[in-house]
This record gives C-alpha cells, structure tokens and sequence, in this order.
C-alpha cells in the first residue's frame, strides 16, 4: 500500500516538522515508527517527537552539512511511502497488569453508567483490546494509547483532579493511558497498576515507546499488592 | 574544593547546554534559558562548551570560595559583589580561598551565568547536569533541586588567572524590545488581521513567566483557530491558547501539545526575552529562516574566536 508522500516544514533555525498528512490510523502510525527508526541512524540529530501525524526533528546545533542532511531526510521521507505495514512481531508489546476496582479506581462507576454497561463489561472491553502508543508527552513517560472501543468513549471530568496516583490507568474519548507519576489529570480513572512505567536508568527511560503495542490484563486486588502495589492516593 | 552557599532566596539552577535525545519519552531539554551569555561564560575561561554554570534568576545567592580558582560572569548584571566590592558581567575574576561572591538584585536583564575554571563538577543524570524542578532530574544532586544554603558545589582549583573580557561590541543589549520571529507552523491558519496585530502590537511580559514558557499579555489573536492534533513542540514556538494571549515556550518546555502556533522565537530572541521581567514590554517582528540562520552562525562564530584567541 502506498502511503502520500510527508512533507518537510523548517519551523526555526534548527526543527522541522514532519508531516505525514491529516488523519491518525495504523498506516500513518506505521509509517512514522518506519521513519522514526530510519532518522535514528542519521547523524547530526540531536532529538525527535513522533506523534500522531508528526515528527518534530531537531538537528544539533553545530551540524556539519545541514543540507547533506536533509537530502538524506528527504530519501527517507519518499522511501517511507512504499513501506508496508509493520507486522505487530516486529514491534514491541507490553502487558500492563492492573487492578480494577473502585477504591482504585473512582470513576469506574461512572464510566459503566455512562457507557450503559456493568463495571465488569468495562474492565472486559478495557482489557480485551490492542492498544497502540501514538504519542508520549504530557509528562515523562505518558503514553497515548488508542483506540479505546466506541463503546468506551466518553468525556473527560468537568474538573481535573490535582492529583491523580502514580499506576492509575484512565480513558478518555478514545483513547487510553497509565499515570507514570503523580500529575494533575482529566481523565476517567478506572484502575491502577503496580507496574513502574518510568525507569531512570534504563536508556528508554520509559517501559512504553511510540509505536509500541500495548494490553492491558485483569488482576485481582491480591496480586495487585503482591506485585507492589499500593491502595492510597484518593 | 567547593563553593559553599551561604544565600538562595530565589532560583540558582545548575545547567549546562541541556539534556538530549530523550524528548521522545516526554522528557524536556532543560538548558540556560540565555544560551549566548552561557556559551560566553566558557568561552572566557577557556572551557568545554558543555562545563555546567550555575544559572542564577534575579539574585539573593551568595557563595564562599574554599579554594582559588578563576571564574567569569556573564549574562545580566544582579548587582554582584567579590567581598563587598562591586564586579560587572561579561569578564573573568581570580578567585582566593575564603572570597565571598554575592548576587543582589537586577541592574540590567535578569539571570546571571556564573562559570568557574574547568566546570563545576556535578554527576551527570542521563547525560547531563541541567536542573529540571518539574522532572526532579539534575543538578547538584540529580534530583532537580535548586540549589540551597549549605550545598557545596565543587571544582577544581586552579592558581591559574587569565583576565579576559567579551569584547563590548558583542555584549547584548538587554533593553531591545525587538524580539524576532520565524512564522511557521499553523501560521498560514491566522488570519492577515491576526498577523498585522500581533506583529504591531506591544505586549506585557505578564506574572506567569518562567523557564518553562513566557505569557504574553496583549491584544489578543487567533480567537476563532481550533486545537489540532497533538505535535511536538520546538524551541520559541509562540503557542495560542484560546484567550489569544501568546505564551513563548521555551527551554522546560512541554514535548508536545494541541494549541495552534503562529511560529518560533529565534533563538537569539528568546535569549534576549528570558532577560525579561514581568511588567517589561517587548514586540514580535518578523525575520525569515535564512536571516535567523545566518545570524545565529555569526554569534556561534564570535564565541568560538574569542576562544582560539584564548587558547
């Protein structure tokens, strides 16, 4: 399948915003984790955000021969059309165990009413689903993940919390994420893992990168404290 | 050897150039919010271009010399006294053993980059020592703390004095009200009236200003521009919230966000706008890519010269 051809934008002295058109699906996704993974063995780069529809690059401030270099970019960009989808063994996928339950999870009731379901037909369709990271961002490590089912789809709160745990796993419109520290939020809270999802020392940092495919897992409030978790925050 | 704090009221951050290659996991680049008056600060002593400083906000810092060394200051004038008597930026000073360096209040811009001979010597935390309060990354002690009294922050010492100074015609003037700006991004979604009143109005440097972005106060624009899908976000982009009201995100930025952007600041402008206080007014004027480019290439270039000069 071929994909339209990105454009290249320079929006100061050393960015540029890689466009890979308008709309977020799995090609698109594709296409820029494709070209994310090309533009990593480049030279002379000092950072890259893949997002949605994006990739912002910013080139070293010294870069020796920026226009060398943006030939390069270019053949990327025009290769990255003709690539086929990226099969899921070749992508990273990570299980995040989580605890469904409302003394972790406030909102769950309110979700079930909303969506005109159980609880338990809110942690079944949460967890039965395929998820993709789009983007990271918000803060360190928080992972974009989508698409939650249409089902599932609702607001975010009227009021963000001040504070929302470290581990909580929320939705909002369609998409799903994992709280990695404790942040103002938005978003539904419907559950909460013992999982670290940031680790300073790794050279990733975060357990989630963009691109990556990730599942959620059902677990009882016993395992969840086996595995380190903890109750407190609301 | 170390210098001891002996006063911290307001910001002191380690920093040095900034922590790279790690936006992708949502992490910010952090950094001297005026790179110049930094790269500066190395330069004169003769320095890696990477040597941590201690980036100083507004003044109210203080610190006791246990060793000599030699260090420069540059960046804006808060004021600073060596043992009462008054020093000015833009220039290396000997330092001896029990010598007390003390940061007042603004007299000109508003942060200070204070350097010593080979660098402060801070463990880097993920390759680099810059301060991030928000992520507790960095620093003197890698978790983003500022620094306070009763930290000691360690160099080499060093008998070695060389008296150097930036030569004036390249000292910035920090009392320019032009801040130049690179359209792009959503720019061509603002609408012409949209362009002529943000690029002739004044704006206020308002209350909410910090390393992470500065809030404009002034006639509003883009009243009627939707969000747009999450991007990442590059350095001086010039984000419209749905107020109107310009905020100029700079080195703690967010990596991405959904508000629509007119452009960047050049780099050179948002050095000179981290030297602004709240209440000081400034204008955005348009410069092109070319332009910013090539003077960016010319300060980079005077910092290197004054360096061969000093090998």
């Amino acid at each position: 399948m071929t994909s339209p051809k990105p454009t290249i934008e320079q929006v100061n002295e050393e960015a540029y915003l890689l466009r890979f058109g308008n709309h977020i699906n799995e090609q698109t996704a594709d296409q820029i984790l494709w070209t994310t993974r090309q533009l990593k063995r480049l030279h002379d780069i000092q950072d890259l955000i893949p997002s949605y529809t994006t990739i912002l690059l910013t080139l070293k401030t010294q870069a020796e021969q920026p226009h060398k270099l943006i030939d390069e970019i270019e053949n990327i960009l025009n290769e990255s059309t003709e690539q086929a989808a990226i099969p899921l063994d070749q992508r990273k996928t990570v299980v995040i165990p989580v605890y469904y339950g409302n003394e972790v999870g406030p909102d769950l009731q309110e979700v079930a009413k909303h969506c005109q379901m159980t609880p338990e037909e809110v942690i079944q369709r949460h967890s039965a689903t395929l998820y993709r990271a789009y983007t990271i961002g918000f803060t360190p490590g928080f992972s974009f993940l989508g698409s939650t089912p249409d089902e599932l789809h609702i607001p975010r709160k009227r009021t963000p919390r001040h504070q929302v745990p470290k581990g909580s796993v929320a939705i909002a419109e369609n998409q799903t994420a994992v709280y990695p520290s404790v942040t103002p939020g938005g978003w539904q809270i419907i559950g909460r893992t013992p999982m670290e999802l940031v680790d300073w020392n790794s050279e990733h940092l975060g357990l989630i990168a963009t691109g990556d495919s990730v599942r959620f897992e059902a677990i009882s409030r016993e395992a969840f404290l086996t595995q380190g978790g903890k109750l407190d925050g609301f | 050897m170390a210098f001891n704090i002996k006063k911290s009221v307001m910001l002191a951050l380690v920093q040095d150039l900034g922590r790279f290659g790690y936006q992708a996991a949502g992490l910010t680049t952090g950094g001297p919010m005026d790179e110049m008056a930094f790269r500066w600060g190395n330069a004169l002593l003769n320095n890696d271009e990477n040597a941590a400083q201690i980036e100083i906000t507004f003044g109210l810092f203080s610190l006791e010399a246990q060793a000599p060394t030699s260090i420069a200051l540059t960046g804006a004038d808060l004021g600073a006294t060596l043992n009462g008597q008054s020093i000015l930026p833009w220039q290396t000073y000997a330092i001896k053993e029990g010598d007390i360096l003390s940061f007042h209040q603004p007299v000109w811009g508003l942060r200070a980059y204070l350097s010593v001979k080979g660098g402060f010597l801070c463990q880097p935390t993920l390759g680099s020592t810059s301060t991030v309060v928000r992520e507790h990354l960095g620093g003197l002690h890698g978790n983003g703390a500022k620094l306070a009294v009763g930290d000691s922050i360690a160099y080499e010492s060093s008998n070695e004095h060389r008296q150097m100074r930036v030569p004036r015609h390249h000292i910035p003037d920090y009392s320019q009200q032009d801040i130049p700006v690179i359209l792009s991004y959503q720019s061509a979604d603002f609408s012409t009236t949209d362009h002529e009143t943000f690029f002739s109005s004044r704006y206020r440097v308002s209350n909410h200003c910090d390393r992470m972005g500065y809030r404009m106060e002034g006639a509003p624009i883009g009243k009627e521009i939707r969000g747009i899908t999450s991007e990442g976000i590059a350095y001086g982009a010039i984000q419209i919230p749905q107020d109107g009201q310009p905020i100029v995100l700079l080195n703690d930025r967010q990596t991405i966000g959904g508000y629509p952007k007119i452009g960047c600041v050049t780099r050179a402008g948002g050095d000179l706008l981290a030297q602004r206080k709240p209440g000081d007014m400034i204008n955005f004027v348009s410069t092109s890519i070319p332009q910013a480019t090539t003077e960016r290439l010319q300060q980079l270039d005077q910092v290197k010269q004054l360096f061969s000069t000093n090998h």
